[in-house]
C-alpha cells in the first residue's frame, strides 16, 4: 500500500484523505447531534407548556373598565370600551399607522379589546389600565419603559416598539366569559 | 530559561514542576517591566484582585442562595438579616461588581490613551473586550438572583433584546427564558451561567495575562522597550507598587461596603418581582448605562425614505447600534492606523480622546435618564459622536495627524538624559 508520502507528488486526493475527511465530517455532525438535546432541554418543560389556557369572567367588568389576568406568566389586558374608543380605533384605521391593522381585525366583539399586556418593544408591561394610569398620547397604553403610545385598539402610534400589542388566541364561551389560549 | 533559586526544597520541586519559575517568570523577579508605568497601569492587577474577592464572597453567598422565584427574594433578606456575617459578604458581592466596573473602565481608557491595543498588542485588546463582555453578562445575571423589580425587569427587557433579530428572535427569547416569560426556569439557568461564568473569566485572564507578556506592558510613552536599561524587575519594584494601590483601592471599596452600601443600587430592588406591574422607571445598574443610553437612541427606522420599506426597525436598530458600540472597541487596532501609540506625542488624538471620554460619560448620564425630550435628542447626539469616534475621527487623525517627536529610548527620557 502507497504511503502518503509516496502519494505527496501524485495529482489529486488519496485514499487517507478520504479517510480523514470522512472520519471528520462524521465527527463533526455526531458532535452536532450531541449538542441539540442540550440546547433543547432549555425549551419550555412539558409542565411549562400545560399552563396552557385562562377562563376570564367578564361580567364584573363596566363599560370604560379594564382588568389585569395572567396567562402563560404574561398580563393580558381586558378592556371593555366605551363607545367613543371604538369609534375612536376604527376612525384611526386610515390615519398614521407603524403596523397597519383595522380595528375590526383585531377584536371578536367591538366592546371587548383583549390583549397581551407587553409591550412588542422590550417587554415591559404598558401603564394606562388602571385608574390614574397615563394612557399616552392616543389614549390607549403608554409603556414607561421606552415611551412606546399605543391606541385604543392596542396599535403602536408612536415610540419605538415596531409591533401592534399582540392579541391572544381566545374565545367566548357565553356572552359573559371567555377562554385565553 | 529556570530561574535559580536558593532554597533546596524550591529547587527540587522546580526541577519536577517549574511552577515557581513560571512565578518568577509571570510576576517575578524574571519579569522585566518598563520603568516609567504610572498608576494607570495598577487598574490590570486591581481587576483581578477584585474578580478574587468576587468569586470568593460569591461561593459564600451561594451557600446560602435559594434559586426559585418563590423564595430567592426571601434568601437574599436571609442572608442579610440571620446568616452570621451574611450581610458583610452580601455586599462586598453586591459592591464588588461596581468596583470590577469602575477598576475596568479606568483600565480601559488607560489603553485608549496611551495607545495600549496597537501593534503588537491586538489580540491582548481583544481579548480585553472578550473579558468585558463575558463580565457584563455575569454581572447581568447576577443582578437578576435577588428576583427585585429591577431585577425581574431587567431580565425582561434584556432577553427580549434577542427579540429583535429577524425571523428566530421569538424562539430564540423563548429558548432563553425555558418558557413565555421570566420565570423560574430563567432564574435557575442564570443561577448556573453566574456561577460558571467567573470560571470562564479566569480562564480568559489568563490568556490575557499570556498574551500580555509576550511583549510586556505599554507604557506612558508608548514606545518600544530598547534594552535592559529601559526595564526593572517586576518583583520587587511593581509588586510592592500594586499592593500600595490594592491598600489604596481596598480603602475606598470598604468605604462603600460599610458606609453607603446601597449607593450604586436601586431602591425598587428591594421590591419583590411582580411580573404584573412594571416600575415606572426601569434603569439598569450604572456600568451599562452608557449602552442603554445607545440602545434607547435608535427611535427611527431605517429603510427607504418616503415609503413603507423598512429594512431596519428601530428595535433591531438600538439593539445592533449597542452591540455595535463594544465591536467596535475590539476592532479599534485597525481604525487608528497611527503608529504613535501614547496621546501625550498626539496634539488631536489627545483632545479627540477626552471629548470621547466626555460622550461616554453623558452617554451614561442619558442612559439613566427617562426616555423624554430634551434627554432623547441628547442621546442621539451622545450615539452619533460616539461611532464618529471610531469610524470618521480616529482614521483621519491618524491620516492627518503629526505627531510629536518621540523620545529616543525610555531610559533616555526618564533620566532627562537624551542620547543620540
Amino acid at each position: 500500500m502507497a504511503t502518503s508520502a509516496d502519494n505527496a507528488g501524485h495529482e489529486g486526493a488519496t485514499r487517507r484523505d478520504f479517510l480523514s475527511l470522512a472520519a471528520g465530517a462524521f465527527t463533526a455532525v455526531g458532535g452536532a447531534a450531541m449538542l441539540w438535546p442540550f440546547i433543547n432541554s432549555m425549551n419550555p418543560a412539558a409542565d411549562t407548556l400545560a399552563l396552557a389556557s385562562t377562563e376570564v369572567d367578564l361580567s364584573p367588568i363596566k363599560e370604560g373598565q379594564s382588568i389585569t389576568v395572567v396567562w402563560r406568566g404574561k398580563p393580558v389586558f381586558v378592556r371593555r370600551r366605551t363607545a367613543e374608543e371604538i369609534e375612536k380605533a376604527k376612525s384611526d384605521d386610515t390615519g398614521a399607522l407603524v403596523d397597519p391593522q383595522k380595528d375590526a381585525d383585531r377584536v371578536k366583539k367591538p366592546e371587548w379589546l383583549i390583549l397581551v399586556g407587553v409591550c412588542t418593544h422590550l417587554g415591559c408591561v404598558p401603564l394606562g389600565n388602571k385608574v390614574g394610569e397615563s394612557r399616552g398620547d392616543f389614549g390607549g397604553w403608554f409603556c414607561p419603559c421606552h415611551g412606546s403610545h399605543y391606541d385604543t385598539s392596542g396599535r403602536i402610534r408612536k415610540g419605538p416598539a415596531p409591533r401592534n400589542l399582540e392579541v391572544p388566541t381566545y374565545t367566548f364561551l357565553n356572552d359573559t366569559s371567555i377562554r385565553i389560549g | 530559561m529556570a530561574t535559580e533559586f536558593k532554597n533546596g526544597l524550591v529547587r527540587w520541586i522546580d526541577s519536577r514542576l517549574p511552577i515557581f519559575t513560571l512565578i518568577d517568570h509571570s510576576v517575578g523577579s524574571a519579569y522585566p517591566t518598563p520603568r516609567n508605568l504610572n498608576y494607570f497601569w495598577n487598574f490590570g492587577s486591581l481587576a483581578g484582585a477584585v474578580l478574587v474577592v468576587m468569586i470568593l464572597s460569591g461561593i459564600f453567598l451561594a451557600m446560602n442562595y435559594t434559586a426559585h422565584t418563590s423564595m430567592a427574594f426571601d434568601s437574599v433578606e436571609r442572608i442579610m438579616r440571620d446568616v452570621n456575617g451574611g450581610w458583610l459578604i452580601r455586599y462586598i458581592h453586591m459592591n464588588g461588581a461596581s468596583m470590577f466596573f469602575i477598576v475596568v473602565y479606568v483600565h480601559i481608557f488607560r489603553g485608549l490613551y496611551y495607545g495600549s491595543y496597537k501593534e503588537p498588542r491586538e489580540l491582548l485588546w481583544i481579548i480585553g473586550v472578550v473579558i468585558l463582555l463575558l463580565m457584563m453578562a455575569t454581572g447581568f445575571m447576577g443582578y437578576v438572583l435577588p428576583w427585585g423589580q429591577m431585577s425581574f425587569w431587567g431580565a425582561t427587557v434584556i432577553t427580549n433584546l434577542f427579540s429583535a433579530i429577524p425571523v428566530v428572535g421569538g424562539k430564540i427569547v423563548t429558548l432563553l427564558w425555558g418558557g413565555f416569560s421570566v420565570d423560574n426556569p430563567t432564574l435557575n439557568r442564570f443561577f448556573a451561567l453566574h456561577y460558571l461564568l467567573p470560571f470562564v473569566l479566569v480562564g480568559v485572564v489568563v490568556l490575557h495575562v499570556a498574551a500580555l507578556h509576550q511583549h510586556g506592558s505599554n507604557n506612558p510613552l508608548g514606545i518600544q522597550h530598547k534594552g535592559p536599561q529601559d526595564s526593572i524587575p517586576f518583583h520587587p519594584y511593581y509588586t510592592i507598587k500594586d499592593l500600595f494601590g490594592l491598600g489604596v483601592f481596598a480603602i475606598f471599596f470598604a468605604f462603600f461596603v460599610f458606609f453607603a452600601p446601597n449607593f450604586f443600587g436601586e431602591p425598587d430592588n428591594y421590591i419583590p418581582a411582580n411580573p404584573l406591574s412594571t416600575p415606572a422607571h426601569i434603569v439598569p445598574e450604572w456600568y451599562f448605562l452608557p449602552f442603554y443610553a445607545i440602545l434607547r437612541a435608535v427611535t427611527f427606522d431605517i429603510g427607504i425614505p418616503f415609503t413603507h420599506i423598512v429594512f431596519i426597525d428601530s428595535k433591531l436598530g438600538g439593539v445592533l447600534a449597542m452591540f455595535g458600540a463594544i465591536v467596535l472597541l475590539a476592532v479599534l487596532p485597525w481604525l487608528d492606523r497611527s503608529k504613535v501609540r501614547s496621546a501625550k506625542f498626539r496634539p488631536l488624538y489627545f483632545w479627540a480622546f477626552w471629548i470621547f471620554l466626555a460622550d461616554s460619560i453623558l452617554l451614561g448620564y442619558i442612559g439613566g435618564k427617562p426616555a423624554e425630550q430634551p434627554y432623547i435628542l441628547i442621546g442621539q447626539f451622545a450615539t452619533a459622536y460616539y461611532f464618529l469616534h471610531f469610524l470618521v475621527i480616529l482614521p483621519l487623525i491618524a491620516k492627518i495627524e503629526t505627531p510629536k517627536p518621540l523620545p529616543s529610548s525610555i531610559a533616555a527620557a526618564v533620566t532627562g538624559k537624551e542620547k543620540p
